[in-house]
């Protein structure tokens, strides 16, 4: 994995072990295919529940906020019972050669699943705030509602949408109690930055390497939000909202 | 190109139940906050479903709940203007104004229409294609608006109340453009309004519009003459005169125009000889007088007879005068009637003060033609 040697390169620079290098660099993996692969489906949903009114819509509403609410191992344990190698999705996918269990792929999968909620509160927001008069006038000019969507609500909610994508990869980051249930706490596939630390507690000696990756993870952390903060501000100057 | 349309809806206490046809030309929507007037324009452009209702424009049906056809916004062709200028804030001016082009290519052919270069020019805005909206004044934001509607060239052109939003200085600028729309632009208009002046200088057509009804219909000139215009605007009461100027007067700073009623000084009007304009005299600016008048400071006074009389309300009575080949309106108490005796065929005198008229109300004139008030 080319992305390992390179973050291994850096990780000596600043003192960090190899596996140390590794956990990083998966959770960075893990956390930014969740977040990619959940930004249609967050996208679709949270599209559905700001503005169509339709029978099971509370319903839809109650689903997406359960990973908030349920113990994440509560979450981690149905993923595994449904997606694990003998579970009806599970065994469905083993079949077209999809393995989620014990895989860096189920670690993503866990991490899209509790980020769900949190990015599709944000992106429904902003599709909420966006005025709908201007989209009625784009409507008369000949619009299609699918380009009305695409030249005028998606631009007009990108503030709120990457923030939305924001605060998934963050959750996505720091997801542990899901992850360890669902794919366990295997190093170079499944032990990403937060299994890491909790590894290193619980050794004699782990101190200093838990102390390092957590250093590390709150710089990430800070990155993310700074660099979400920053593209809001300039996106929202563009759009004439400031 | 006409449009017809007879819709009903019900939203908790406000009913609508209308149907008119608009013909060709400008048709003003008159009536009252909350008479109904921005939910018609709505329903016309499909941005709101009547409960029961069709809609037929040139021919084509565009809704009829009846049969089930409900054409999409999108695909109505129709025009609008709304009175804050809802241009697209994420795009400059001129991707605004380019919204609506990219549609039009499919059906260009069909509606002739203005290009580019004659709609930036005659709404003025060619300065401020690079800008953003929020960049702009409210009447620059409604000229774009106005022209972002006309190129995407509509079949018809809705405009509700496009000037509320603006001052009396940017409303003097944008109204000359609605009339060369009006004129020349080639599509029939329906121009919502609760402002008698816009409305008198605007239209042909006239609906008036009371708590969700129709309470009348027809010419503008007729509608206002009569003082039609629902119980709040009855006041409002006055003829539509089309003019040509004869004359200017330096030295005494007036305007001296010519029509079917005879000749008329105004304040000087920046238009040159020759040029037709519109006046709108209220009727309570018209006084009667029996006899010649003589030392009265008043300068336009015509001769004529008594028409007919009309009963208005809080004991008031329109008083319909032919002069010359036109007809002109006073409003005059019930007593005052009375005590000069009028009734039809009487020879009498209107007198009007030519500072009465509002430069504001004095609009770009059609040819003159016969108007039946």
């Amino acid at each position: 994995m080319a992305e390992l040697s390179s973050a291994g390169l850096l990780g000596d620079s600043l003192g960090l072990t190899p596996d140390e290098c590794t956990a990083i660099a998966l959770s960075l993996r893990v956390a930014t295919v969740a977040t990619l692969a959940s930004l249609g489906p967050g996208l679709a949903v949270a599209w559905l529940l700001a503005r169509r009114r339709f029978p099971g819509r509370g319903l839809l509403d109650g689903l997406v906020h359960l990973p908030l609410i349920l113990p994440p191992v509560v979450t981690g344990y149905l993923l595994l019972l449904a997606f694990g190698r003998r579970g009806p999705i599970g065994a469905a996918l083993a079949e077209i050669g999809i393995v989620l269990s014990f895989r860096w792929t189920g670690a993503a999968l866990a991490c899209a699943v509790m980020g769900f909620p949190l990015m599709v509160r944000a992106m429904r927001l902003s599709l909420e705030a966006v005025d709908r008069r201007i989209e009625q006038a784009a409507a008369t000019l000949g619009a299609s509602p699918g380009r009305v969507f695409l030249t005028v609500t998606l631009p007009l909610a990108l503030p709120g949408v990457l923030a939305g994508a924001v605060l998934a990869f963050a959750k996505a980051m720091g997801e542990f109690g899901a992850t360890i249930t669902f794919v366990s706490n295997i190093p170079g596939e499944t032990q990403t930055l937060p299994s890491a630390i909790y590894s290193l507690t619980q050794v004699p000696g782990g101190e200093a390497g838990a102390l390092r990756l957590t250093l590390v993870s709150i710089a990430l952390s800070m990155t993310a939000l700074l660099a979400s903060e920053l593209l809001a501000r300039r996106l929202a100057r563009r759009l004439g909202v400031e | 190109m006409s449009l017809t349309l007879d819709l009903a809806l019900a939203r908790g206490a406000f009913r609508l139940d209308v149907a008119f046809t608009a013909p060709p030309g400008l048709t003003a929507l008159f009536g009252p906050s909350g008479s109904g007037k921005t939910t018609v324009i709505a329903l016309v452009a499909g941005l709101v479903r009547p409960d029961r209702g069709r809609i037929v424009l040139d021919g084509e049906t565009l809704l009829d709940t009846r049969s089930r056809i409900d054409c999409p916004t999108h695909r109505r062709r129709i025009g609008v203007v709304f009175q804050e200028a809802r241009l697209l804030p994420h795009l400059s001016v001129r991707q605004n104004l380019d919204y609506g082009r990219r549609a039009s290519f499919r059906h260009r052919a069909e509606t002739p229409g203005l290009g580019f270069d004659d709609v930036i020019g005659l709404l003025g805005i060619g300065h401020l294609l690079a800008r953003r909206p929020a960049g702009l004044s409210g009447g620059e934001a409604q000229r774009v608006a106005i022209g972002r509607a006309l190129l995407a060239r509509p079949r018809l052109l809705l405009m509700d109340e496009p000037l509320a939003a603006l001052d009396a200085a940017r409303k003097a600028e944008i109204l000359p453009l609605i009339e060369h729309l009006r004129d020349g632009a080639g599509i029939p208009i329906l121009y919502v309004s609760h402002a008698v002046p816009e409305v008198a200088r605007l239209a042909d057509t006239l609906v008036v519009l009371e708590s969700g009804r129709v309470a009348a219909a027809g010419p503008a000139a007729t509608l206002l003459g009569r003082g039609e215009l629902g119980p709040e605007q009855a006041a409002q009461a006055g003829s539509l005169l089309d003019m040509t100027v004869t004359g200017h007067d330096a030295e005494s700073g007036l305007t001296h125009l010519s029509g079917a009623v005879g000749r008329l000084s105004v304040p000087r009007l920046d238009r040159g000889v020759g040029a037709l304009v519109r006046l709108l005299v209220p009727a309570r600016d018209v006084l009667v007088a029996t006899r010649a008048p003589v030392g009265l400071s008043a300068r336009n006074v015509l001769s004529g007879t008594v028409r007919d009389l009309g009963l208005l309300r809080e004991g008031a009575v329109l008083v319909t005068l032919a002069c010359g080949e036109g007809a002109i309106a006073a409003r005059l108490t019930q007593a005052s009637a009375r005590d000069l005796g009028l009734k039809p065929g009487l020879p009498v005198f209107a007198v009007v003060k030519s500072v009465a008229f509002d430069p504001q109300g004095i609009g770009a004139g059609r040819a003159p033609r016969a108007v039946e008030i």
